[in-house]
C-alpha cells in the first residue's frame, strides 16, 4: 500500500505576529492528535507559519486506518430467545455472526464486531474541519455573512494527500471554503494562484513566489543581513530576540534596510532611542561600539523594489524623525521640570490613585520615605539620602516620557534626578527600587537603593495584606509574590539583619489605622490607647501583648494615660494586626520555600529552620537552611539524623510511659561503658563549639560539630541498652539522650526532617 | 483632476480621488454628519448602519474634533479639528483588502515602490460599546489607515459583519504630498490663481478653538448641557413606538442618537478643560455608553435596523 504524505495550508488575511508560532504548534497538535485517535498513524510532522498562512506537513501516514475486530461476550447459548435477540439488536448483528464456545461456565455465545478501516482522506477531512472550527486563537472573529470564526478572514484551504501516483485533494468544505490544491505567493511581488503537488513542490514554488515559509529561516536571514550591514560600517546591532521573532512574523520576504538617525537626536538617552524605535516602528537599534551611542536603525521591509528600497527607507526615516522629535520634546520638557525641582511631578502624584484603599501615589511616597529612613541604618545607608531617594523615586511617573513609554519608568527617574544635581546614589535608587523584578534579575546592592527597594516592597506587602488583597491561586494582580521574593533576595543577598515581624506589625497597624483617622469618628479614648499601643510595637512584641502591657501599666498606675477606651473596635484592630502580620510572615516563608527549593534545598529542611526562634529574620533563616542542607548531604549528617531520631523516640516513649520529662542531670559518674563515657565527652566538646558558634550565627561550624556526634551516638546505641534494669542507670541514660536532643534542637528542629 | 497616473497635488485632490474611487466601487458617497463628533465612526451611517442585516455601502469625509489634541496650530501634525475618510461596507466583501490597496494606488501610493503592511490592531470604543479586529495599515513604517471588522456595536453582535476603513486624511496627505508641517500643505492646487494652504484655511481656527477648549469653555454650562442631552436622549427613547398623531410606527433612534453624540462631544470638551478626574472619567464614559447602547437597541427596532412587522408576528 502506498504511504501518503499530507499537506495542509490555511491561508488567511494577516495573522498577528505574536500569535503565529503558537498557532502553528496548535495546528500540528490538533491535527496529529485527531489522526492518531482515528487510527491513522504517521512518521513525522512539522508546522510553519507566515503572516498569511499556517502550514502543516505530515509524512508517512497510513493510507487508511486499520480494520479492527472487537470481541463481545453474549448470553449463554441456552438463554431465552428474547435475551439473545436483545443482544443481537444491541450489537447490530445477526444470528450468523455469533459463535458458540465452551467455557467453564457452560456454552456461551460470542460475537465478533469488525470495524472496517477508513480511507485517510475521510479521516483527514473530518479532523481538519474539527480543528478549524475549534481552533484555540486567543481572539477570533467573524466576517462577511458567515458564522465561521478565525483569527482574520480565512480565504482558502489547501489539503492534499500525496502518493507516488500524484497528489489528490481531500474533498472537504468548511462553511463554503472548499479545500483545493492551490495557494498564493507574496501579496505584492508574486500575486496569483500556485498549484501545489507536494510539500517539496510547495516550498520551492513559494520560495520562487517570494515567500520564505519557515519563520526561523526568516529570522536567521534578518539577523544575518542586519549584522553584516552593521559590521560593514563598523557598527553592531543591539540584540533583541523578542523583536526579531516579531519582525519575522510581519514579513514573508524579509529585506533588511539600514538607515541613519538624524544628528539632532543622538543626544537622547540610548534607552529612549531604542524604546521609541522598537515600540513604535519595530526597528532594531544599531550601536557604535566605540562610543556606545545608537547611531543607526535597521528596518525590515516585506519586499524588494526597483529602487532597492530607497523610497521605503526614506519614508521610514521620516516617520522616525517625527517620532524622535516627540521624544526629544518630552525629554527637554522633562529636564526643565526636573531642574526646577520636580515639584510639578510630585504634585501630580497627589492626583494619581495607587489603590483606592491605600491612597494616592503621593501617600505611597510618604510612607516609602518614612520606611526607607528607618531601614537605612540597617543597610548602611545615610538616612537623609534614603528618605530623599524615596521621595523622588516615583516622580518620573508623572513625566511626559514615562507617560509615553511606561517601560522606561525608573530609568528616566535616574536621568532626571541626576540632572537635578542630586547625589548619584539617590538617582540610582530611582532606577533600582523596582528591582529585583524576575527571579534571576540582579539584586540592588548600593545601600540607598536597597533601602528604597525594601521600603517599596514592604509597604506594598503590608498594605495589600491590611486590606485583604492577598494573592489567591493563579491570581496575583498586584504582583505580591514577586514583591515577597524581592524582599527575600534583597535581605539574603545583602546579608541584612531585619526583624520583619516588628516592621510588619507596625506597618499593618498603620495601614489599618489609616481609614480610622480619615473616618474621624472613633472616640478619643480609643485613639489614645491605639497610639500608645503603636509606640510599644517597636520593641518587637505583638499588638495584643502591647495592649496587655499597656493596660497592666495603667492598672498599676505606671502610666500617665487616663480615660483609655479599649472597646470592641480597637480590640478587633489589635487582633487583626497580629493575625495579618503572622499571615504575611507565613506567606514570606512560603515564598522562601519556593526560592530555596529552586536552589535544591528540601522543604523539610526549611521547615526544620522555620520552626526555630527568630524566624522573621530571613537572612538567618536562609543561612541556617543552607548550612543544614549542606550538613545533611554529608555521610555524618545523614546518619546523625537517624541517631537523633532514635534518641528522640526512646526518650519520648519513656517520657510518656513515666509521665516525667528527662531534661537535666545526666552525670558521667553513672556511666557504665566506655561508649557511654565517650558520648558524655563528645557532647561536652560539641556543646563547647556549638554554643558560641550559634551565638555568632556561624551555622556551618555549629552543624559540623553536631554532625560530629554521629560516631559517638552510633557507638553508644550499638553498645548500650538504654532501658537498664538499674533505675538510676536508666534515668541517667535517658537524661543523656535528652542532652542529644537539646543540643541538636538548638541548631534546628530535626524532628521535622523526613526519612 | 482624477487622473490617477499622476501624483496628486493638493489635500483636496486626495479627498476627491478617494471619493471617485469608492464611488466607482459602488459606495454611496455621503456628506459629513452635521454634528460635532470625535471620529468618523460616530456618523450614524457607520454606528447605526453597522447594525441589523440590511446590506450597506457608504463612504464619506467626516470632520472630527478632539479638543485635547489642540496645539494652537503649531504642532506639525496635531490638530483639534481634522478630517477622517470613512468607508463602511456590510457585509464585508471578501476582497476588502484588495479594494483598500486599490484606494492607495488611486491617491498615488505605488505599491511596487512602498512597503505596505497590515499590523495587528484591535479596535475598541468604550463610548460606543463597540469592538472589532483588524489592523493598522503601515506604509513605509507610517500608519496610514485603520482597517476593522466590526464584531459588536452598541452591545449588539454585528451580523453580518461590516468592514470599516478609516483614513486620517491630513497625515495621509502630508505623506503623499511630502509635506513636513500640516499648515504648509497645499489645500487646493498650488497652480490655482489663489493657492491656499491648510494653514490659510485652518491656522486661525486652530488657535481660536485651542484657547476656547482649554481655557474659556464654560464648564458649568457644559456640565448642564451634558445632563440635558442625556435626559433628552432617554426621554426620546421612552416614547411609544407608535406615533399618536400619524398612527405610524416611528421609533426615533436617530434623534436620540444625536443627543448621545452631543453628550459624547461635551464630555470631550470637559476632559480638555481638565475638570474630569480619573475616577469620574470612567463614570462619564459609562453614561455615554449607556446612551449609545440604548440608541442601538432602538435602531434595531426600526426598518433600517432590520425590524419587520412579520418578525414580530
Amino acid at each position: 500500500m502506498p504511504v501518503p504524505d499530507l499537506l495542509i495550508e490555511l491561508f488567511s488575511e494577516e495573522i498577528p505576529a505574536r500569535m503565529q508560532t503558537r498557532a502553528a504548534g496548535d495546528l500540528k497538535k490538533l491535527v496529529t492528535d485527531g489522526l492518531v485517535e482515528a487510527g491513522l498513524t504517521y512518521a513525522s510532522a512539522a508546522a510553519f507559519s507566515t503572516p498569511r498562512r499556517l502550514t502543516l506537513t505530515i509524512e508517512g501516514a497510513l493510507a487508511a486506518s486499520p480494520t479492527t475486530v472487537e470481541e463481545r461476550k453474549g448470553p449463554k447459548a441456552d438463554a431465552p430467545e428474547k435475551a439473545i435477540e436483545g443482544f443481537l439488536r444491541g450489537a447490530r448483528l445477526t444470528r450468523d455472526d455469533l459463535e458458540e464456545r465452551d467455557t467453564p461456565k457452560g456454552k456461551i455465545l460470542f460475537a465478533k464486531i469488525t470495524k472496517p478501516g477508513r480511507p485517510a482522506a475521510e479521516i483527514v477531512a473530518e479532523v481538519l474541519e474539527q480543528t478549524i472550527r475549534n481552533f484555540p486563537w486567543p481572539k477570533s472573529m467573524r466576517w462577511g455573512s458567515g458564522t465561521l470564526k478565525w483569527v482574520r478572514p480565512l480565504h482558502s484551504i489547501l489539503c492534499i494527500l500525496v502518493t507516488e501516483e500524484g497528489a489528490e485533494v481531500v474533498p472537504m468544505d468548511v462553511d463554503g471554503i472548499k479545500a483545493g490544491n492551490t495557494t498564493q505567493g507574496h501579496r505584492f511581488m508574486s500575486p496569483g494562484a500556485i498549484t501545489v503537488r507536494s510539500f517539496d513542490d510547495y516550498t520551492t514554488k513559494l520560495q520562487r513566489a517570494h515567500v520564505v515559509l519557515d519563520a526561523s529561516e526568516r529570522a536567521d536571514a534578518i539577523w544575518h543581513d542586519a549584522t553584516n550591514q552593521a559590521f560593514a560600517q563598523g557598527l553592531e546591532v543591539v540584540e533583541d530576540a523578542g523583536l526579531l521573532a516579531e519582525v519575522a512574523g510581519l514579513v514573508e520576504w524579509p529585506v533588511v534596510l539600514m538607515g541613519k538617525i538624524d544628528d539632532d537626536f543622538l543626544g537622547l538617552p540610548p534607552e529612549v532611542l531604542q524604546t521609541s524605535m522598537k515600540e513604535h516602528q519595530k526597528f532594531f537599534s544599531v550601536r557604535n561600539p566605540k562610543t556606545g551611542r545608537i547611531e543607526r536603525f535597521i528596518t525590515v521591509a516585506n519586499r524588494e523594489t526597483a529602487d532597492n528600497g530607497a523610497t521605503i527607507l526614506a519614508g521610514n526615516q521620516k516617520v522616525l524623525s517625527a517620532r524622535l522629535a516627540d521624544a526629544k520634546f518630552f525629554w527637554e520638557n522633562d529636564l526643565r521640570t526636573a531642574r526646577a525641582g520636580m515639584t510639578d511631578w510630585l504634585d501630580a502624584l497627589k492626583n494619581v490613585t495607587f489603590h483606592n484603599k491605600l491612597g494616592t501615589q503621593a501617600d505611597l511616597v510618604d510612607r516609602m520615605a518614612t520606611l526607607a529612613r528607618e531601614i537605612a541604618p540597617a543597610v548602611g545607608a545615610d538616612p537623609d539620602q534614603a528618605e530623599r531617594a524615596a521621595r523622588l523615586a516615583k516622580a518620573d511617573l508623572a513625566s511626559e516620557m514615562v507617560y509615553e513609554f511606561p517601560e522606561l519608568q525608573g530609568l528616566m527617574g535616574r536621568y532626571y534626578i541626576e540632572a537635578m544635581g542630586e547625589d548619584k546614589a539617590v538617582a540610582a535608587a530611582a532606577q533600582d527600587h523596582y528591582a529585583p523584578l524576575g527571579p534571576s534579575d540582579d539584586v540592588p546592592t548600593a545601600p540607598v537603593s536597597v533601602a528604597v527597594a525594601l521600603a517599596e516592597k514592604i509597604d506594598k506587602l503590608t498594605g495589600f495584606w491590611a486590606i485583604d488583597e492577598k494573592p489567591t491561586g493563579s491570581k496575583d494582580p498586584f504582583a505580591l509574590r514577586r514583591a515577597a521574593l524581592g524582599v527575600i533576595r534583597l535581605i539574603s543577598h545583602n546579608d541584612l539583619t531585619e526583624s520583619l515581624s516588628i516592621v510588619f506589625n507596625q506597618l499593618i497597624f498603620d495601614h489599618l489605622m489609616s481609614p480610622v483617622y480619615s473616618a474621624g469618628n472613633w472616640g478619643e479614648g480609643s485613639l489614645a490607647l491605639l497610639e500608645a499601643v503603636r509606640e510599644k510595637l517597636g520593641s518587637g512584641i505583638s499588638a495584643v501583648q502591647a495592649t496587655q502591657e499597656l493596660l497592666e501599666e495603667v492598672a498599676n498606675g505606671k502610666s500617665d494615660l487616663i480615660n483609655l477606651d479599649y472597646d470592641d473596635e480597637s480590640q478587633s484592630l489589635v487582633t487583626k494586626t497580629d493575625e495579618k502580620s503572622a499571615d504575611l510572615l507565613a506567606f514570606l516563608h512560603d515564598r522562601l520555600k519556593v526560592y530555596l527549593r529552586d536552589q535544591g534545598i528540601r522543604h523539610d529542611i526549611i521547615d526544620a529552620c522555620i520552626a526555630m526562634p527568630n524566624n522573621d529574620d530571613l537572612n538567618l533563616l536562609v543561612k541556617r537552611a543552607r548550612a543544614l542542607s549542606d550538613t545533611l548531604k554529608t555521610d555524618d549528617g545523614e546518619n546523625l539524623i537517624q541517631g537523633f531520631k532514635r534518641a528522640n523516640n526512646i526518650l519520648t516513649q519513656a517520657e510518656e510511659a513515666d509521665g516525667v520529662e528527662y531534661s537535666y542531670g545526666a552525670d558521667p559518674k553513672f556511666a557504665e561503658t566506655d561508649e557511654e563515657r565517650a558520648l558524655f565527652a563528645a557532647l561536652d566538646a560539641a556543646e563547647a563549639q556549638i554554643t558560641p558558634a550559634m551565638q555568632a550565627q556561624d551555622f556551618s561550624t555549629a552543624m559540623s560539630a553536631m554532625a560530629g556526634l554521629r560516631a559517638p551516638i552510633d557507638a553508644f546505641f550499638t553498645a548500650v541498652q538504654v532501658n537498664s534494669d538499674n533505675a538510676t542507670v536508666r534515668r541517667n541514660r535517658l537524661n543523656l539522650l535528652s542532652r542529644i536532643r537539646q543540643i541538636c534542637l538548638a541548631v534546628a528542629d530535626l524532628t521535622r526532617i523526613e526519612g | 483632476m482624477s487622473d490617477t497616473s499622476t501624483a496628486p497635488r493638493s489635500f483636496q485632490e486626495i479627498i476627491l480621488r478617494l471619493q471617485t474611487y469608492w464611488a466607482s466601487k459602488g459606495c454611496a458617497i455621503l456628506q459629513p454628519y452635521d454634528m460635532e463628533v470625535g471620529a468618523g465612526t460616530f456618523h450614524p451611517a457607520t454606528t447605526l448602519r453597522s447594525l441589523g442585516a440590511q446590506p450597506w455601502a457608504a463612504a464619506y469625509v467626516q470632520p472630527s474634533r478632539r479638543p485635547t489634541d489642540g496645539r494652537y496650530g503649531e504642532n506639525p501634525n496635531r490638530l483639534q479639528h481634522y478630517y477622517q475618510y470613512q468607508v463602511l461596507i456590510k457585509p464585508s466583501p471578501p476582497d476588502l483588502q484588495e479594494l483598500y490597496l486599490g484606494s492607495l494606488q488611486a491617491i498615488g501610493i505605488d505599491a511596487s515602490l512602498h512597503d505596505i503592511r497590515f499590523v495587528e490592531d484591535d479596535w475598541e470604543s468604550p463610548t460606543l460599546g463597540a469592538w472589532g479586529l483588524g489592523w493598522e495599515v503601515w506604509c513605509d513604517g507610517m500608519e496610514v489607515s485603520q482597517f476593522t471588522y466590526f464584531q459588536q456595536v452598541g452591545g449588539h453582535d454585528c451580523s453580518p459583519v461590516s468592514g470599516e476603513l478609516t483614513y486620517g486624511l491630513e497625515r495621509l496627505a502630508m505623506y503623499v504630498l511630502a509635506v513636513d508641517h500640516v499648515m504648509d500643505m497645499p489645500f487646493n492646487d498650488p497652480q490655482s490663481p489663489i493657492p491656499l494652504t491648510y494653514g490659510d484655511v485652518f491656522k486661525q481656527t486652530e488657535e481660536e478653538y485651542a484657547r476656547w477648549n482649554f481655557d474659556v469653555a464654560n464648564t458649568e454650562v457644559l456640565l448642564r448641557h451634558f445632563e440635558e442631552a442625556e435626559a433628552e436622549c432617554k426621554a426620546i427613547l421612552d416614547q411609544a413606538h407608535d406615533d399618536p398623531k400619524t398612527g405610524k410606527r416611528i421609533v426615533m433612534a436617530h434623534p436620540a442618537y444625536d443627543q448621545a453624540i452631543k453628550a459624547s462631544h461635551i464630555f470631550n470638551l470637559l476632559d480638555a478643560r481638565g475638570v474630569i478626574s480619573v475616577t469620574e472619567r470612567q463614570a462619564y464614559i459609562g453614561r455615554v455608553r449607556a446612551l449609545t447602547k440604548a440608541c442601538a437597541d432602538a435602531f434595531v427596532q426600526t426598518r433600517a435596523g432590520g425590524w419587520t412587522p412579520e418578525a414580530v408576528a
